[in-house]
């Protein structure tokens, strides 16, 4: 606990010493030191009293993602310091009361600081460059964790833990298919252990962030998408949309718990003790009407079929599994009526448009396929 | 004048034109840079047929709907339409008026051949239930060559504005312009077409 | 009233009594206020029989300097509206926590946030920089008008009525909830069932279709109007990225056309473009959008980079350093701004692959960028600083976008954007570049040019008194978003229930509030400078000791712009002009050949307005109506071959002998 505080307060202070730039130069405009007091010592008092999650969070992928933003802004400022002294320097030095400077209205080229100004941004982008491109690997969400912190890596014997999620309107909705249970507005893992999310949205597009746990991902209604984290640390985190979804978007949140393996079970005990029946279909279509604000409810057992259904659009049965119509769309389609249900339900590949892996004609833009990051079919 | 300033002194360079500079029109440069801007409205709908085109929602492709010879005698008449428009330039450049006006008109027909044509497709398609809400790929579809043939409907109306005004006023320069800028403008249509041909009937049937 | 609804329907559409806001008592003490204000300023112009005046000299006008200012005027009057906005949505999310649910509802603050990204962009950005260029690029070129000057009135009343578009919105129904871009599902027919959505949607695409005409316009122009001897690499840099500018909106205004006319589609129609079924894609609505929408940040900043080259030159009294590499790194810059947009949506869950090759270029787009700002900074070096108003803008971009650029930069990397992709960080981003950037730019490009324009400067006391609330009340909204935004705050949220986040919320709203007072200021500035403009008045025609061509002719310049066609031989050509004797003529005058005015455009625009109403409205009759009247408007005004006149030359010795006896009092 102890040590939490003291990165929490270290992370912190990362802020102050990282947003100096423009207090800096606001100091320079007022250029008193009185004026430096003043400004830092509120704002320090104030960013200790915060909690800047981002920068001290509790999931090894959002640590390795605040490090990334870590060591960007160093080699950032290596060049944006400079910048901003020699503005107010020059800006200073060469005002025109200043009779003492030198004045050359004709000087406008120096090939050796022209190779300087383009070539010094360069170098920092081709590290930047280089950091960027093994960081989005090595981060891609839709890669299997190798790791559970940076001394623990992930063993064959260690089984992942998978949620499903559903975004509805306006509500978070997460299966776990393993454990037969569901829940509205909530959600726990177990810590150390390596989470699966399968993440779609029963209609507008939402995004799914944790920002203790992982970066956030959208989700997009007949497209899945994934996400691989772990939680480290126990505690009570905060989940929600991070895309705008329309009136009930603001009340859109969650509590994402992170426990013991032994109180995760006791909390999947209470799940299934408390739950109110099993979510079916005809109980899902009854959920995904619009609701805001919707308080915390478990259902004690699920259909098995549904998160698929939820991904193919066919959990009202009436209407085509999207799999199936882009089976039939690749015979070149057929001239039969409207679109009708009862056929085979989505126990076939899904329709993972967002990676296209499937019909790599819907999606050529997004969907760009790279093998690498195309994880884990069901 | 001002070339007077440089008469006094040598080394001064004569800093404002003595004569009005012939300012070229723009007009041709502008109307191409217009068309390069509508042949970008064009690539967004090629590519969106590109995502689209085979989502056919269960329903019906192009092998059921396309009738490529009718398309054919479609294509055949807006690459007669573009050799009558050059007709009626060559007539223009010789100052003919009357010729202009004849090879006009004839562009015209086989415009509104190649529209008729279009619209017949388009309402056997609906009457069989294959309208642009069927389907995304009929949406592309209905979309793409419908913005086409929009495009030479507004090339007719503009080519009977300009008959009336060369009929009135004669091949003067300003209507010589005009009538170029029609001529960037009916040829840009047809070489859009050929790629619709091409990517949307061709390809759709034989792919 | 005998109530015949399908009577009714046909006539009013989905209008109804109930689509008039008249509950909303904000709207409704809004309305009056504006009513008041309108009929005053109506009351004025009749009263005082300016009526004719107006029409013949301002809506008709063809004159490009005319059209620039009042491209600037609408991009004034839209700011205003747009900062209510902001105003409204900062006191909401400073007040909003707990119980407490603030004074807006989502129902209207989602129409608050939606029209503030709307208006600000379109409606006040664009017309800014248009308005710049407008006024600006024929005469630094040394030509009398642009090359198209009839279209070029068209495309201003075009932009005017997409903005009355979106200013009827307020009072007559609703206005978008779906954020400033519309991403489908949620703008599509079955999530946004009501008018919002059409009045987005027509209000941009007939702006757009303005913007795109101006686009094509002054690309002509600069190609083909230079003055003889200027060439292309002897330009003034605002021409340069004038000219990029308007290659940018040609080449990415109609994806925008198109990708909201097939919303329209699907919102009309019932195709399945974006929708969720049927086969539609909703991802590609999301990549077209962006590939119009990359390349309009950078339509906006780089005539800004143009403008703070000439300030930056004019007031260190010396030649802008690195004038080649200034020209290359716009050009870079105008290239790769196409090959960035997918850095908007890395979360949308493309492969690693994709995502980094989007994450670079957009990072390689900051190489060309910092040696433009290097290169201001060594124009500054050995130079002789003047701090007027324009001077101060400009330090103040150059000590505010870096920071912008470097959070930029920051989100560029994919796995940092997942953690801060929609967060308040990423607000403070891109108000950090567009403050910083595009608004220090106007009003460093309004201040310096006035004097051209009107005869007179801009009163520095109350110019320097905006820069700093500006500046400083930049500061304080934004830099709390950062922080929040690193506490996992994400946008568009109307309430919050953690009491922790309020303070930095408080500052924010003080920080806007700062704001408020230095846009105030820029207003007063213009008022106490028309009271004041004998004292301020600039007989020279060269306030600043300018370097380029503009700077030559009087303040205000002619209608003909210049007497004679300058003759180019280096850059900063006026400075050149001076510096090797330059002795103006005082004989020799010739009528001068110039357009004619003509009132179509307004007209068509109008039309246009009336088309836009009927289309939202579903009142199909009036769209019919208007959209054959905008035709056969345009189709006459073919018939007119009557364009042109000459101005007497005894009217050009007139004007030119009066400058001759002002500039001789002066010496």
């Amino acid at each position: 606990m102890i040590g939490a505080l003291g990165a929490q307060s270290g992370y912190c202070c990362f802020v102050c010493k990282w947003s100096r730039p423009e207090t800096g130069q606001k100091i320079k405009r007022m250029s008193s030191k009185l004026s430096r007091g003043l400004l830092i010592a509120p704002l320090l008092l104030l960013l200790n009293g915060c909690n800047l999650v981002v920068m001290h969070p509790s999931g090894d992928v959002a640590v390795q993602q605040r490090d990334l933003i870590i060591i960007s802004s160093i080699l950032m400022l290596i060049i944006i310091i400079p910048v901003m002294a020699l503005t107010v320097f020059f800006a200073w030095k060469y005002r025109q009361s200043n009779k003492e400077a030198e004045y050359e209205p004709n000087w406008h080229h120096s090939t050796r600081l022209e190779v300087i100004i383009w070539s010094a941004p360069l170098l920092i982008i081709i590290a930047l460059g280089a950091i960027t491109w093994v960081s989005t690997h090595t981060l891609d969400p839709y890669r299997p964790l190798d790791r559970l912190d940076a001394s623990r890596p992930v063993t064959q014997d260690m089984k992942p833990l998978t949620v499903e999620v559903v975004s509805m309107n306006w509500k978070w909705l997460f299966i776990y298919p393993e454990l037969g249970i569901a829940t509205v507005n909530e959600m726990a893992a177990p810590v150390d252990v390596p989470i699966n999310f399968k993440i779609t949205s029963s209609s507008i597009m939402n995004s799914f962030y944790i920002p203790a746990l992982a970066g956030q991902i959208y989700a997009m209604a007949g497209m899945e998408t994934k996400l691989h984290a772990v939680i480290n640390k126990e505690g009570v985190y905060k989940g929600f949309s991070a895309n705008y979804s329309g009136a009930g978007f603001s009340d859109m949140h969650f509590k994402f718990h992170g426990m013991k393996q032994a109180d995760f079970d006791q909390w999947v005990e209470k799940v299934k003790s408390d739950g109110e029946g099993d979510l079916d279909r005809a109980h899902y279509l009854d959920l995904a009407k619009p609701t805001t604000a919707e308080p915390v409810h478990y259902y004690n057992g699920v259909d098995p079929d549904l998160f698929n259904a939820v991904v193919n659009m066919c959990v009202d049965k009436s209407k085509m599994c999207m799999n199936e119509m882009m089976m039939i769309d690749a015979q070149n389609g057929h001239a039969g009526g409207m679109p009708h249900g009862e056929h085979s339900q989505a126990g076939e590949p899904t329709a993972d448009m967002s990676h296209g892996e499937h019909s790599p004609e819907s999606a050529p833009m997004a969907g760009m396929s790279d093998d690498g990051a195309t994880a884990q079919k069901p | 004048m001002a070339t007077q300033t440089a008469v006094h002194e040598t080394q001064t360079p004569v800093f404002l034109a003595k004569e009005e500079p012939h300012a070229p029109s723009s007009t041709m440069l502008g109307f191409w840079i217009y068309l390069m801007s509508d042949c970008l409205i064009f690539a967004v709908l090629f590519a969106t047929h590109g995502v689209l085109g085979r989502n056919y929602a269960a329903g019906p492709g192009p092998k059921e709907l396309f009738d490529l010879p009718l398309v054919a005698i479609n294509t055949s008449m807006l690459l007669f339409s573009s050799i009558t428009y050059g007709f009626a330039m060559l007539a223009m450049a010789k100052d003919k008026k009357q010729a202009t006006l004849v090879w006009l008109g004839i562009t015209g027909l086989f415009g509104a051949a190649f529209v008729g044509l279009e619209l017949f497709e388009f309402s056997h398609m609906i009457m069989e239930g294959a309208g642009p809400q069927r389907s995304a790929f009929l949406s592309s579809f209905f979309t793409l060559v419908g913005t086409h043939g929009t495009h030479v409907t507004v090339g007719i109306i503009w080519l009977i504005t300009l008959m009336v005004q060369v009929g009135k006023y004669g091949l003067g320069a300003a209507n010589k312009r005009r009538l170029m800028c029609l001529s960037l403008f009916w040829h840009f249509l047809d070489v859009i077409w050929i790629g619709v041909f091409s990517f949307v009937y061709l390809m759709g049937v034989l792919g | 009233m005998p109530s015949n609804p399908d009577l009714l329907k046909l006539i009013f559409g989905r209008l109804s009594l109930d689509s008039f806001p008249y509950h909303e008592p904000i709207l409704v003490v809004t309305f009056i206020g504006v009513m008041i204000g309108g009929l005053a300023v109506l009351g004025a112009i009749t009263y005082f029989g300016k009526w004719t005046y107006l029409w013949q000299e301002w809506i008709t006008s063809v004159d490009h300097k005319k059209i620039g200012v009042m491209y600037i005027i609408l991009g004034l009057i839209m700011l205003l509206r747009g900062f209510s906005d902001a105003l409204m949505m900062r006191a909401q999310q400073a007040m909003a926590f707990g119980d407490s649910a603030g004074f807006l509802p989502p129902h209207h603050y989602d129409q608050v946030f939606t029209a503030h990204g709307v208006i600000m962009i379109f409606f006040a950005a664009m017309p800014f920089v248009t308005g710049l260029m407008n006024f600006v690029v024929p005469l630094q070129i040394g030509a009398r008008d642009v090359s198209f000057p009839y279209l070029n009135n068209f495309s201003f009343w075009m932009t005017a009525a997409g903005a009355m578009i979106i200013m009827i919105s307020l009072f007559v129904g609703e206005f978008a909830k779906t954020g400033w871009l519309a991403y489908p599902p949620l703008s599509d027919i079955s999530h946004s069932p009501g008018v919002g959505v059409d009045y987005y949607i027509w209000g941009l695409q007939v702006a757009g279709l303005g913007t795109l005409l101006s686009g094509v316009n002054l690309i002509a122009t600069i190609v083909k109007m230079r003055a003889p001897g200027m060439s292309m690499m002897k330009m003034p840099v605002f021409t340069w990225t004038a000219l990029c500018t308007n290659v940018l909106i040609v080449a990415a205004f109609p994806v925008l056309t198109a990708v909201l006319a097939l919303l329209s589609l699907d919102r009309y129609v019932g195709t399945h473009f974006f929708t969720n079924d049927m086969g539609g894609n909703v991802m590609m609505y999301i990549n077209l959008i962006w590939i119009w929408g990359h390349p309009e940040v950078y339509i906006l900043i780089l005539p800004c980079f143009g403008v703070f080259s000439e300030v930056v030159a004019t007031f260190c009294g010396k030649r802008l350093f690195g004038y080649s590499s200034m020209v290359y790194a716009t050009v870079v810059i105008t290239i790769l701004s196409y090959l960035v947009w997918l850095h908007h949506f890395f979360t949308m869950g493309s492969g690693a692959s994709v995502n980094s090759f989007f994450g670079i270029t957009t990072m390689i787009i900051s190489i060309p960028t910092g040696a433009k700002m290097f290169n201001w900074l060594f124009t500054m070096y050995k130079g002789r600083i003047r701090f007027e108003v324009p001077m101060l803008w400009t330090i103040g971009f150059m000590l505010t976008f870096v920071i912008g650029g470097m959070t930029g930069v920051l989100l560029a990397v994919p796995p940092a954007d997942f953690v801060l992709h929609n967060s308040l960080f990423l607000i403070a981003h891109f108000h950090n570049v567009i403050i910083g950037g595009v608004v220090f730019g106007v009003f460093a490009g309004i201040t310096y040019w006035f004097p051209k324009a009107f005869g007179f400067k801009l009163d520095p006391f109350w110019g320097k008194m905006s820069f700093w609330f500006w500046f400083i009340g930049f500061y304080f909204a934004f830099m709390p978003l950062y922080v929040l935004g690193l506490m996992g705050v994400t946008r568009r949220l109307n309430h919050f229930d953690d009491p922790s986040l309020q303070i930095w919320f408080i500052i924010a709203a003080f920080g806007a509030v700062l704001i408020a007072v230095g846009i105030a200021s820029f207003v007063i500035q213009i008022v106490v400078s028309v009271m004041r403009r004998e004292q301020l008045r600039d007989e020279t025609g060269d306030p600043w000791h300018g370097r380029t061509l503009e700077w030559s002719t009087s303040s205000p310049p002619p209608e003909y712009n210049y007497a004679f066609t300058p003759v180019v031989y280096d850059h900063d050509a006026w400075w050149d002009m001076q510096q090797r004797g330059f002795v103006r003529p005082t004989e020799g005058f010739k009528s001068i050949h110039m357009p004619k005015g003509t009132g179509a455009g307004a007209i068509i625009a109008a039309l246009a307005v009336a088309l836009g109403f009927g289309m939202v409205w579903h009142m199909w009759w009036l769209a019919i109506l208007a959209f054959v009247g905008m035709i056969a408007v345009a189709i006459g005004h073919s018939f007119n071959y009557d364009r042109d006149f000459h101005i007497p030359a005894e009217e050009v010795i007139e004007t030119e002998e009066a400058r001759t006896k002002l500039l001789a009092k002066q010496a």
